[in-house]
């Protein structure tokens, strides 16, 4: 376990250092899940890769671990809100109204665009 | 005790202690109430840990800074659980490589109408500029929106708040809205749960459905990566 948490930690870290030694326009932890990610491919590839916590799924119990109660994360941030409590008073109905429709539209946007395209490569492959 | 009683208190509210424990124990209350109640979209466990804990600051005068001296350490997690989620897309990477084509233009549709949505929305409403700005990046996951506000010159703090109660109502409307559509497509669905209400959404998605999880996760990595481009962009052409 202890292995697993600092394989995690250490694909943040180094997608961090990369991110700001570079100026990259992309989150650290972005670039480190896409490292864990390809260390995960290339443990099936590469045996000797396929020790410690890349073994007998060290860490892929750790991260379903975390991604179990990924809604608490948000907590901290939330309570924030006892910051803003005289923006909220003056703008507040505007903001929540604002916030609402648009992630309906966004949400519907989405999943319709998603629907389409997959449908007309259904239609492409069955011609 | 010849000390003042209040002094225990006093001692305790100041330490990171305490608000560490309020946080775990409020939220593992209301996930037991979401669960009792079958994960009802409005038992929402973020939704009511946010408003509990806020109240009891507000009633015990505890300032926001102190509280997060605490709960620092679970706010940490989100970027250790961004990497994490390499784990559920590299466990359903065939899914995820035999919808790359409708993956990539959703991603496009959904971040350009995400961004564009709010900013037109929010000029309508006559909200203040910085207000604007710092609604822009809402849809991405708190970490990156946080950064992207700070290299407009935004309030960071406000926009964490907006990505959080964009998370939350979006968690809270996806499953109705999307059983409206008459959508059965998890992926679609997963998809657009995490484009448009980020990490919050993505809990949200697991809940309901695995594949729905995976492709929300996807969503929400994807996401940030184009809104980091897109917010400048789309600030520069349509505020005023």
């Amino acid at each position: 376990m202890p292995a697993s948490l600092g394989l995690i930690l250490l694909c943040q870290l180094i997608g961090e250092a990369v991110v700001r030694g570079l100026g990259l326009p992309l989150p650290g932890p972005v670039l480190g899940l896409l490292l864990l990610l390809v260390l995960l491919l290339m443990r099936d590839r590469f045996a000797p890769i396929a020790r410690g916590p890349l073994r007998n799924d060290g860490v892929e119990t750790a991260s379903r671990g975390l991604l179990a109660h990924l809604s608490l994360l948000f907590v901290p941030a939330g309570v924030g809100v006892v910051q803003k409590l005289d923006l909220l008073a003056s703008h507040g109905i505007a903001i929540i109204l604002v916030l609402a429709l648009s992630v309906v539209v966004t949400l519907l946007a989405t999943v319709l665009t998603f629907r389409l395209v997959s449908r007309l490569l259904k239609q492409q492959d069955a011609r | 005790m010849k000390d003042n009683p209040f002094s225990l208190w006093v001692y305790l509210s100041q330490s990171p202690l305490l608000w560490l424990t309020v946080t775990l124990l409020v939220y593992a209350t209301t996930d037991a109430v979401s669960l009792a109640m079958r994960r009802h979209p409005l038992a929402n466990p973020v939704l009511h840990a946010m408003w509990i804990i806020g109240a009891f600051l507000l009633l015990t005068g505890t300032s926001y800074t102190t509280y997060f001296a605490g709960a620092q350490f679970v706010h940490f997690l989100l970027g250790p659980a961004t990497v994490a989620l390499a784990v559920p897309l590299y466990e359903n990477r065939k899914r995820v490589v035999s919808s790359i084509v409708p993956m990539l233009v959703a991603l496009v549709a959904g971040s350009v109408t995400a961004v564009v949505s709010v900013v037109v929305l929010a000029e309508l409403a006559g909200l203040p500029r910085d207000v604007v700005l710092s609604l822009a990046p809402k849809s991405v996951t708190a970490g990156v929106a946080m950064g992207i506000a700070e290299s407009l010159h935004a309030d960071p703090s406000l926009t964490a708040v907006a990505v959080i109660l964009t998370g939350i109502m979006g968690a809270i409307i996806v499953t109705p809205l999307m059983n409206r559509t008459g959508v059965t497509d998890y992926r679609a669905r997963g998809f657009a749960a995490g484009l448009a209400a980020h990490g919050i959404g993505t809990a949200r998605a697991f809940q309901v459905d695995e594949i729905a999880g995976v492709f929300s996760g996807i969503a929400m990595s994807l996401n940030a990566l184009v809104t980091s481009f897109l917010v400048p962009l789309a600030v520069t052409l349509l505020v005023r």
